[in-house]
């Protein structure tokens, strides 16, 4: 899918400076990675890209369809993954949860029953299906957050650091549940290692892009600024 | 953390078979006729056929005392209370149908998937319609009030600790304002998620 980011300057209410600034980029590739310090405007970057945050100043397009006026049709096509998966999962059991995303999408029953049955045997949770939600580890959760999204079948997978709250087994699951799927995603993350292997990463400080390139030019880039 | 009380068992017993409708109507209908409920006998048969239906349900003796224990807090005073201004009789009736209609409830919600009790819900809201009722919002409503108890408990044992760890044992204040931060902050991020799954309006 492709992306515009024009003119784009965003300011909360409340707050004087700009959390991200001056932005124009367009983004096609089909892993594209960002990287910054806290603060530096990536997750609200990422949070435009399906209209959670519609900029003050500019435009943000999804294959053509502006935010702004076309929210709710681009998050149709744009899944989005946060960091805490707690506040994510809406529903008491795993398979309701996932079922969930479906209501609105004028399924029949039976359909909804066997789209959640595939997508969970397909990402190994099929046998905790009827389980509690809350009482998965936080690497379950973040699986079930993950496919709660992928059940809906986006076309563009956005994920604001996915692996921050997770150790390293689950980091690799999730990294590999990642380089599996068919779908274009964009990666918030702080672990570099996630985005070595990518098509494309942009890297973010205090409020602006100041590197977009390749990873292992954007990874040193962004290694220069923290050091 | 444990198991939150009332939380949907998985199982193929009668009662886990029957449509959430006749469970909730039944929930209902007993609920009515409890307050013709006058003796101790009839209360204790109340009781007696509620943990019937536990037992057609196959849920383990466990469960039924997780679903009793909450209770004692309010059960026992108000038994007392009952003992001292209305006699034995009285008390063994109020406890008895209060008992009897709570473990009830929670034997509803723990052999019906949550979907379906909202389906049912979401089904009688349609016909609030011309009244303005947005019958997915009610659903909505009530699987997010579900889903919100454990995480609410989550972060009051979170609170809790943190408080012990700073030596804060008892002060309500300290214990309260992060409490409701948090349950804000956590909202905040939970009304995004549901505007990112496509409940945006």
């Amino acid at each position: 899918m492709l992306i515009e980011v024009s003119g784009v300057t965003h300011t909360y209410a409340g707050r004087r400076e700009p959390v991200v600034r001056d932005l124009d980029v367009r983004l096609e590739e089909h892993r594209i990675g960002v990287i910054g310090a806290n603060g530096s405007g990536k997750s609200t970057f990422a949070r435009m890209l399906n209209g959670l945050v519609v900029p003050s100043e500019g435009t943000v397009s999804v294959e053509g369809r502006d935010t702004r006026r076309h929210g709710r049709e681009v998050r149709r096509d744009v899944g989005f993954c946060f960091t805490d998966p707690d506040s994510q999962i809406v529903m008491p059991t795993v398979a309701e949860d996932v079922a969930f995303g479906l209501r609105r999408r004028g399924l029949s029953k039976a359909e909804v029953a066997a789209r959640v049955e595939d997508v969970l045997r397909a990402h190994g949770l099929a046998q905790h299906a009827d389980h509690a939600a809350h009482l998965l580890s936080g690497g379950q959760k973040q699986l079930l957050a993950l496919t709660s999204v992928l059940v809906t079948e986006p076309r563009l997978l956005v994920m604001d650091e996915p692996t921050t709250l997770l150790d390293l087994r689950n980091t690799r699951m999730v990294a590999d549940l990642v380089a599996r799927l068919p779908q274009q995603v964009v990666l918030v993350t702080h672990d570099l290692d996630l985005v070595a292997g990518f098509d494309r990463v942009l890297v973010f400080d205090e409020s602006r892009l100041v590197h977009d390139g390749a990873p292992a030019g954007a990874l040193r880039h962004y290694r220069e600024l923290m050091s | 953390m444990t198991g939150v009380v009332g939380l949907y068992r998985p199982g193929t017993s009668v009662v886990h078979r029957l449509p959430a409708g006749v469970k909730l109507a039944g929930l209902a209908v007993v609920g009515a006729v409890s307050v013709m409920v006058g003796t101790p006998v009839r209360a204790a048969a109340l009781v007696a056929c509620v943990l019937a239906g536990y037992a057609v349900a196959r849920l383990p003796l466990s469960l039924l005392w997780a679903s009793v224990r909450p209770l004692l807090w309010v059960a026992v005073p108000l038994g007392v209370f009952q003992v001292v201004v209305a006699g034995w009789d009285r008390a063994a009736v109020v406890v008895g149908v209060l008992l009897a209609l709570v473990l009830l409830a929670n034997l509803v919600t723990l052999t019906t998937r949550t979907t379906d009790l909202i389906d049912v819900v979401v089904g009688l809201a349609r016909r609030l319609r011309f009244t303005g009722v947005d019958p997915e919002r009610v659903g909505l409503l009530l699987s997010l009030g579900i889903r919100s108890v454990p995480l609410v408990l989550e972060l009051a044992g979170e609170v809790r600790e943190a408080q012990h760890a700073r030596g804060r044992g008892a002060s309500a204040r300290a214990f309260a304002v992060p409490l409701i931060v948090g349950a804000l902050r956590r909202a905040d991020e939970m009304g995004d998620a549901l505007a990112a799954r496509g409940f945006d309006d």
